[in-house]
């Protein structure tokens, strides 16, 4: 066979796995519907704020919920040291600066 | 038209067989290029699934969730502040949390306590099915619920004094399970056994792995909490518009709390993994290093080798059109292939194999880690996205130099023979 039709041969079944892996999406999507909806009736009921990702602190378990200081939360000097804290940034209203004060 | 496609596939055979006489470079290169696109690709689909799926179940979190900050730090909500927070116009219900930490040194891990909504507060029953769970809200006089009644149901197990609901995450750590007892080391010293009422669901371990709902008794009990505080208020809001508004009241009236509006959670979890964000930002630069690299070896010109060749195909008679051509088809070879490979597999790694590269970096320090299937939120955008990211800039980073390179004099690109 010629090596330009092994090319298009594998290019043609890139994309048709490509293709099958969206439908796989599309279907699995539909799938889980019923599981995002026990998930996000479970939040409603129990009034809960945040998803359980990263437990090892309580501002990583509870990160809509952490102090506004989080990272000097143990001592003025103590800085970020859990490794999800790595992943995530501070919420964005504390980020946010209201008025510049230069 | 048939000529120009014949034309093209000949190119196509000869580029190929060019590529497989440098065998060792060009599958190192292509091992390489495949691994950029599986990460970028792999971080791009599971950032945006957490996302997605995030935005989707806590779309229903609390409108309002109400602290107090003491000196920077949380501190326990005063029950009687609700009152206040009650006549602030605009208001609909104000209710209680209670909520906390405990440290099981058994197994070093946290657990997030949790006192479903009851007392005071209308009562929740989730009735978990076999797959789905049902939220009714029962309406009735509050002064009448009773104390003893079964304030959380889920699978036919009911919370009651002494019993406790526990995440799956907790159940798979301890290897513990429904009838089994739990104990806890309470504020004061003395050891509390708590049986297990249930086991919430599997499914639901991205919200609740770490859950465990016990009653209101039991956890003044276990904390010493006062009757006369709680973790936090929730607060819901008549009209929608107004959700900002009564957040802003309620920080007029009442100075050290700080409410939380769903919005703001919301947003936290859009930004988390942010491309901006702490690791994230290190696999992107390294990503985005190597391709600089890619394209600085391609754009500050071509080998001896590689020139000569050119010279030899223009001196048989190749056009300078024709050799930009395999060129082209050079880079689109390589890069077609490094893309599909390594989106499809990243596809694999991500819904498949539960990001198994990630893994050991996002579960940190922590011992309980959800044991979570994420679905699969991808589509064309996210695909073209990376599309543009990778491929094109490769394959016309291959043009550039060709151009310079095509249109010297054969006799001079045989003859030259630096690097």
């Amino acid at each position: 066979m010629r090596n330009s039709s092994l090319f298009f041969l594998y290019l043609s079944a890139g994309v048709f796995l490509l293709g099958l892996l969206l439908v796989h999406a599309s279907f699995s999507t539909n799938a889980r519907q019923e599981s995002l909806d026990e998930k996000s009736a479970m939040v409603k009921a129990l009034r809960l704020t945040d998803l359980c990702l990263f437990t090892e602190a309580r501002y990583t378990r509870h990160l809509s919920q952490a102090d506004l200081n989080t990272a000097f939360q143990d001592h003025p000097l103590s800085l970020e040291h859990f490794p999800s804290g790595s992943f995530t940034q501070p919420p964005e209203g504390i980020t946010q600066r209201h008025e510049s004060l230069d | 038209m048939r000529a120009w496609i014949e034309k093209q596939r000949y190119i196509i055979d000869f580029t190929i067989s060019s590529l497989l006489r440098r065998k060792v470079k060009n599958f190192g290169l292509l091992a390489l290029y495949t691994l950029i696109v599986f990460i970028l690709a792999s971080t791009m689909f599971f950032t945006y699934s957490i996302k997605k799926e995030a935005s989707l179940i806590l779309k229903d979190a609390p409108e309002i969730v109400v602290q107090k900050i003491v000196a920077g730090r949380h501190d326990l909500f005063p029950a009687s502040y609700i009152e206040t927070i009650k006549k602030i116009r605009g208001v609909a219900a104000v209710e209680s949390r209670l909520w906390g930490y405990y440290y099981d040194s058994l197994v070093s891990a946290n657990y997030t306590l949790l006192t479903p909504p009851s007392n005071g507060s209308p009562t929740h029953n989730v009735k978990s099915s076999a797959k789905t769970t049902v939220v009714e809200s029962e309406s009735g006089d509050q002064q009448a619920v009773d104390m003893a009644k079964p304030l959380f149901e889920l699978n036919g197990a009911v919370l009651e004094p002494e019993t406790l609901i526990i995440g799956n995450g907790i159940a798979r750590l301890r290897n513990i399970g429904k009838g089994d007892y739990m104990p806890f080391l309470a504020f004061d010293g003395k050891v509390i056994n708590l049986k297990i009422a249930g086991v919430l669901s599997s499914q639901s371990e991205l919200v609740s792995s770490d859950l465990m709902l016990i009653t209101e008794d039991d956890y003044r009990k276990l904390f010493g909490i006062d009757k006369g505080y709680v973790t936090d208020l929730t607060v819901a809001v008549s009209n929608p518009s107004e959700v900002a508004m009564v957040a802003s009241k309620i920080k007029k009236r009442l100075p050290q709390a700080r409410p939380i509006i769903r919005d703001e959670i919301l947003r936290t979890y859009d930004s988390i993994f942010n491309w901006r964000g702490g690791m994230m930002i290190v696999i992107f630069s390294a990503a985005v290093l190597a391709f600089v690299i890619f394209a600085w070896d391609k754009a500050s010109g071509l080998s001896a080798g590689e020139r000569r060749e050119i010279g030899i195909l223009k001196a048989v008679g190749w056009e300078t059109s024709d050799v930009i051509q395999m060129k082209f088809w050079e880079g689109a070879v390589v890069s077609l292939t490094a893309f599909f490979t390594g989106v499809i597999l990243a596809y694999i790694h991500v819904f498949f194999t539960g990001p198994m590269v990630f893994e050991p970096a996002l579960k940190g320090w922590s011992n309980l880690y959800p044991n979570f299937e994420l679905t699969p939120f991808v589509n064309i955008e996210q695909l073209t996205t990376l599309f543009f990211l990778t491929v094109v800039p490769y394959t016309v980073a291959t043009i550039v130099p060709i151009w310079k390179a095509a249109t010297i004099d054969p006799d001079s690109a045989m003859r030259f023979t630096g690097e």
